[in-house]
């Protein structure tokens, strides 16, 4: 057994999922059978292989960067019009300092 | 038209051209057929009548000022629809979730405004899995697809409703997006061409996230011509997205048009063992002795890291996905499920709007990128994901192209594999390969089973040879290889 229903809680409070008390049983089983599955990539020699960190090929070309210039934003109304809760031109939020 | 002749996007413009239907009269023909059919596929989650009838009515004016073969845009009045996770101002956009119930995005994406440009009429947004994530559609807060050949089978996933809509002519094309499989999986399980390009082919802009080194934009269509034509107006640098490469886009259908003979296809025998459905290999093999008849050199292949794809996506999309998938916070957009911090909310709106798969692959990837935990899993995939990539580009010193089946086994029932997520990943584990190593790869039809199920042949190219491949899928289809 790799996955620990204390690993479970860890890492649903590291991504902010509040799970019920039966999925928590639930994703420790499953999580256990898939990451038993991954352990597959231990039997590869990796010693010299470099990460394939970025999907960029030869012959992509250059990836330019733009001119760092300012544009005007137009469209804050039309991205608070779906925000739960908006006063514009700010979300809202539960309080988060008290003073 | 009758199932056995689709609309195409040429007899879309013949029709138009000379004036035997109007742009008006076929959307409008289109959203009738979606009213009968749709109920029972619930492959559309969403129409876009008075968008779509506007665009008509501009083909239509055009039409009747005289346009010409030449100077009729090249999408002029042709019905498509577009998946879920795709952008689409003032069209709402839920990417088959709950979380994003009410969202309303405020532009379009990239591919789709490129398709408008062309004359496109985007008749709606069509089902998914959540976020894309699944290989049957059954992850869908709003319920599963059912597959148009076979409705008691899935339609695949992720894009499985683009898929469905295009097997059941309720679209003359549609765009899904594919991660690990999700274009090219439904396409072999519906019996309809499907396309991943390279990375970096098409922009990415508007797509909302689910793997960002993985994910990609592409068609189903009723032939391969229609594939080249859509490729061709989509691909190309885009400023809002620094992946999508500044590589010139060459005339993919007149290119499509090449003769295959001498084309090498290299054949990995590590695609044609255990778990393979026998009907499905027979049907395969059959495929590749036609493309031999029409002669391509066919070269075996041994492609020896195949087998550690499967493990390698699962840490390395999950990975991405769990940091992509943080945004949905009940602030910005979509739903908010009130608590009594900031922490409560964000924790409640999570829990309340994703789905179970969806929540899984967020634990394992996080997991996986957790303190302790990131060397073994994500740095060790990466590496892995490496040897995969050199599998392929070592492959395309010796051959144009490979060839494999698109999926191990045909359309499997609904329900079949829900309870048991590592079954339902290995239904990816041809297709997940050439997600990783960046490569184009299109499953075209192949036959079907003696169950009337079809079957999908994979082409992959080297990258940006997406050319390659439409000559290899029209040749086969020219040669009957679609019904074989």
């Amino acid at each position: 057994m790799k996955i620990s229903r204390e690993d479970v809680l860890r890492v649903a409070q590291l991504a902010h999922l509040e799970l019920s008390p039966e999925e928590v049983e639930t994703y420790r089983g499953q999580l256990d059978e898939i990451l038993n599955y991954i352990g597959k990539l231990q039997e590869l020699d990796v010693t010299n292989v470099e990460p394939m960190a970025q999907v960029a090929f030869a012959g992509a070309g250059e990836s330019s960067l733009r001119d760092d210039a300012l544009v005007p934003c137009t469209v804050v109304n039309d991205v608070l019009d779906n925000a739960p809760d908006a006063v514009k031109p700010f979300f809202r939020v539960p309080k988060v300092i008290e003073r | 038209m009758s199932a056995s002749s689709p609309w195409t996007i040429a007899s879309v413009r013949e029709s138009l051209l000379t004036k035997k239907i109007s742009a008006r009269e076929l959307t409008q023909d289109f959203f009738r057929r979606i009213e009968q059919r749709n109920p029972e596929l619930n492959a559309y989650l969403a129409l876009s009548p008075e968008r779509a009838l506007a665009q008509a009515d501009r083909a239509d004016a055009t039409i009747a000022k005289g346009a010409t073969a030449e100077s009729l845009s090249p999408l002029a009045g042709v019905p498509i629809a577009i998946k879920d996770v795709l952008s689409t101002k003032g069209v709402r956009t839920t990417c088959g979730s709950k979380i994003l119930e009410p969202y309303i995005p405020a532009y379009d994406a990239t591919a789709i405004e490129r398709l408008e440009a062309a004359g496109a009429v985007i008749l709606g947004k069509t089902n998914c899995d959540e976020f894309a994530m699944g290989s049957s559609n059954e992850n869908s807060a709003y319920g599963p697809v059912r597959n148009p050949i076979a409705p008691d089978r899935v339609p695949g996933g992720s894009s499985g409703g683009s898929a469905a809509v295009v097997a059941a002519g309720l679209a003359v094309a549609s765009l899904g997006t594919d991660t690990g499989g999700s274009i090219r999986q439904p396409g072999a399980f519906c019996g309809v061409p499907a396309l991943m390009p390279t990375y970096g082919r098409v922009s990415r802009y508007g797509l909302i996230a689910f793997a960002s080194s993985l994910d990609r934009i592409g068609p189903f269509t009723t032939n391969v011509d229609d594939a080249a034509t859509i490729l061709k107006i989509m691909a190309g640098h885009d400023p809002h997205d620094s992946t999508s490469a500044p590589v010139s886009v060459p005339d993919y259908p007149t290119e499509a048009r090449q003769d295959l003979s001498g084309m090498r296809i290299g054949i990995p025998e590590d695609y044609f063992g255990e778990g393979l459905d026998a009907e499905v290999k027979a049907k395969v093999q059959a495929g590749i002795a036609l493309l031999e008849k029409l002669g391509c050199k066919r070269i075996p292949l041994k492609m020896p890291h195949t087998d550690y794809a499967i493990a390698t996506y699962y840490i390395v999309a999950t990975a991405e996905a769990s940091s992509n998938l943080a945004r949905f916070d009940g602030v910005r957009y979509g739903i908010r499920v009130p608590g009594g911090t900031l922490m409560d909310m964000y924790r409640k709106t999570r829990e309340t709007g994703f789905g179970p798969e969806v929540k899984r692959r967020i634990m394992l990837g996080t997991y996986a990128l957790s303190a302790g935990y990131y060397d073994a899993y994500y740095l060790r995939a990466q590496k892995v994901r490496s040897l995969i990539a050199r599998d392929f580009s070592d492959a395309f010193q010796k051959v144009d192209a490979i060839v494999t089946p698109t999926t191990p086994t045909p359309a499997f029932k609904l329900g079949e594999k829900t309870a048991d997520p590592l079954q339902m990943y290995l239904a990816d584990i041809y297709t997940v390969t050439g997600s990783l190593a960046g490569v184009p790869g299109m499953s075209v039809p192949c036959g079907k089973t003696s169950a009337g199920l079809p079957i999908g042949l994979q082409i992959f190219g080297p990258h940006f040879g997406e050319s390659k491949i439409l000559r290899l899928a029209r040749g086969f289809e020219q040669a009957g290889g679609f019904s074989i």
